[in-house]
């Protein structure tokens, strides 16, 4: 029996910085940072605490969607239908309140458990149907968009809800879901607390815990995961009600906010919540992401849209700008991630 | 399931509001019949508009319509579709269950010019309401009802000039719209001051406000935000709180919120168009036309505004905002 025997290579210690040259993240944040040091020579007024807490406060409301639908990426699938769930979800809870003259808290309940069961719809038929994502979820899209219409217009007589803000519960909702508070000249939102906490909880969820292996695993091949045990339904329908969860809580932000609510909003914003996830290092096609980066993804959003008008740019040219800075952080990040493996 | 379903129904019963919410709105809502006044023939008139999905504005005017239809003993069928050639397919099935009467909108004259030709030479009787008002004689129409983008715009830029303000943004919600561009057009030529434009993406509240944030801190010297609808100025205030500005906010059209608002000060003023005389009135001239063959306007725009509303009149125009009729 020989004593001397060599270290496997992969129990092998590595060093911090092939750690993060590892992460999936990594190509966001250089992509995050070229997008801040560019604004802050672009834009006088970038720069400032208050512009700042603007900009976070941006970032928050595509965030919050954005780190559980990077979930649902790294697990191999999309959600179309989250733009109008998030407004769903804030419909039902004033209508809710409002026609049954219930304590808000009650309305709010209650959208929770119909966002809960819309995102269990679409991770149901998903796994018993074996379609493709997209068409199931564009299949609950295009009826949310029709139901939020409908529904609004059937029950309140107009195409937006009645204000709710004179009810019972209210104000104790406001400020759980739409308080902020004022740090000198700064005001920082709630929804940023929100933000961080779930960036945080997904993040332990994928690197700390079983229910994140089967999420990689899933994504990174559905057959061969099943094969060695993981409970790939239970995953999928899991991924989907995580993704309810938050629309649940960004609609009840909207609500709360805003106090009315227009039942045509939302079309569209999935594709934020998409593109601050693959900006944030998910790729389109599954089994790699994180959390972290769907929240750089959403920072780089939130700079970028707001810091064209910091920059006092011709608005006609706006989506076009907005459209070429996300292209080129997209691009910066794929390229450090391609120099980073090939180290 | 059932179970929780049994909880949330005890929770509703035990946790009633005892402010606000619908029970408040019928307690105050008075009983309204929605009976025929004429005994004319059930004429069937169709309105088609370039409305998009859940838009607030055309809600109304087609609560205008509905409204003079159940007076006149009209049948009354509304569609309505934001890309041209879809709405011209409308109005063409319009003329094919050959209709009494044909309302149409025209935000894009030139893809309804045709078919407005054959409701013409089909004896149908058409009526343009909102936008079109050039095109509309020319067309053949009837009469025109409506406000002109521009004139209102002017009444915006006026009515800013005399408040003294300095500096302006015009907040555009919808990209490419040609009647948003014609508003802010509008208040730049009559505003003494200077004038910009901002777009924000108006399905996303939560940007509006933060696009809204941004303009007023990259820029303190603005004075005046002037919002393009009604669900936007709420937000528009929101932003200058947010973000420490002194700013007034104005806005074109009313709703709930912004009656409240107004009431409170929180808002300078609204520009009104009175989009439900504007369904109403369509409806009562095509009514008076097959009845009397009147006609109004001579060829030239009937306008339904702008008319200006502040803190004022906000508190007269509160209930009848709440009932959706303004």
């Amino acid at each position: 029996m020989s004593t001397a025997t060599a270290v496997d290579e992969r129990l092998a210690p590595t060093s911090l910085v092939r750690k993060l040259l590892g992460r999936p993240e990594l190509g966001a944040v250089v992509g995050a940072a070229a997008v801040f040091v560019f604004f802050s020579f672009a834009a006088p007024s970038f720069l400032q605490a208050s512009s700042l807490s603007t900009i976070l406060y941006s970032a928050s409301t595509i965030g919050i969607m954005a780190c559980p639908v990077a979930l649902l990426m790294i697990g191999g699938e999309f959600d179309l239908s989250a733009g109008v769930m998030v407004t769903t979800s804030a419909l039902v809870s004033s209508m809710f309140s409002y026609q049954m003259t219930a304590n808000v808290w009650v309305g709010v309940g209650v959208s929770l458990l119909v966002t809960l069961a819309i995102g269990f719809f679409n991770g149901f038929m998903l796994t018993r149907t074996k379609l493709p994502s997209f068409i199931i979820t564009l299949g609950t899209f295009l009826m949310l968009t029709g139901l939020n219409l409908g529904f609004t217009k059937l029950i309140s007589g107009s195409v937006s809800t009645k204000t709710i803000a004179d009810m019972e519960g209210f104000s104790s909702a406001r400020a759980l879901f739409a308080s902020q508070w004022n740090v000198g000249s700064v005001t920082l939102k709630v929804t940023i607390l929100w933000w961080l906490a779930l960036v945080a909880v997904a993040t332990w969820i994928l690197l700390r815990t079983r229910a994140g292996n089967w999420i990689f695993a899933v994504g990174g091949g559905a057959d061969a995961a099943r094969a060695t045990g993981v409970p790939v339904v239970k995953t999928r329908i899991g991924l989907y009600m995580g993704v309810a969860l938050c629309a649940w809580i960004s609609g009840q932000h909207i609500l709360f906010s805003f106090d009315v609510v227009q039942s045509g909003e939302g079309v569209g914003n999935e594709f934020l919540y998409i593109i601050a996830a693959v900006i944030g290092g998910c790729l389109m096609t599954g089994g790699y992401g994180s959390a972290i980066g769907s929240a750089v993804g959403a920072f780089i959003f939130g700079m970028t849209s707001n810091g064209i008008v910091y920059a006092q740019w011709n608005p006609d040219w706006f989506k076009f700008f907005l459209g070429a800075m996300l292209l080129l952080a997209t691009l910066l990040n794929a390229w450090v991630r391609k120099r980073a493996e090939a180290k | 399931m059932g179970a929780v379903l049994a909880a949330v129904l005890g929770a509703s019963l035990v946790g009633c509001s005892s402010t606000g919410g619908k029970r408040a709105e019928e307690r105050a809502k008075a009983a309204q019949a929605g009976r025929p006044a004429v005994s004319t023939p059930r004429w069937t008139f169709a309105m088609v508009t370039h409305a998009g999905d859940g838009d607030t504005f055309w809600d109304i005017v087609q609560k205008g319509a509905k409204e003079a239809a159940a007076k006149d003993n009209i049948n009354f069928v509304y569609a309505h579709d934001d890309q041209a050639q879809q709405q011209a397919q409308f109005v063409q099935n319009a003329i094919d269950q050959k209709v009494d009467g044909i309302v149409v909108s025209l935000a894009k004259p030139e893809a309804l010019k045709d078919v407005i030709a054959k409701a013409v030479k089909a004896g149908i009787p058409v009526i343009t309401v909102n936008s079109g008002s050039a095109q509309s004689a020319e067309y053949g129409a009837l009469t025109h009802i409506g406000q002109d983008e521009q004139i209102a715009g002017e009444a915006v830029g006026s009515e800013l000039t005399k408040r003294g303000k300095k500096k302006a943004v015009c907040v555009l919600h919808e990209q490419g719209n040609v009647g948003h561009e014609q508003r802010c057009a509008g208040a730049k030529k009559t505003f003494g001051g200077v004038m910009e434009n901002l777009y924000v993406e108006g399905t996303n509240m939560p940007s509006v406000q933060a696009a809204i944030q941004a303009k007023l801190q990259a820029d303190p010297s603005v004075d005046a935000i002037v919002t393009l609808g009604a669900p936007f100025a709420p937000t528009a205030v929101k932003a200058k709180d947010a973000a420490g500005s002194k700013a007034e906010v104005d806005t074109f059209d009313l709703n709930e919120s912004v009656a409240r608002d107004l009431k409170s000060g929180a808002l300078g003023f609204a520009v009104d168009q009175q989009p439900y005389l504007q369904g109403y009135e369509a409806i009562d001239l095509l009514w008076l036309y097959r009845y009397n063959a009147d006609v109004l306007g001579g060829g030239r725009p009937v306008l339904t505004g702008p008319q200006i509303v502040t803190a004022d009149e906000a508190g007269k125009l509160e209930e009848f905002i709440k009932r959706g009729s303004r």
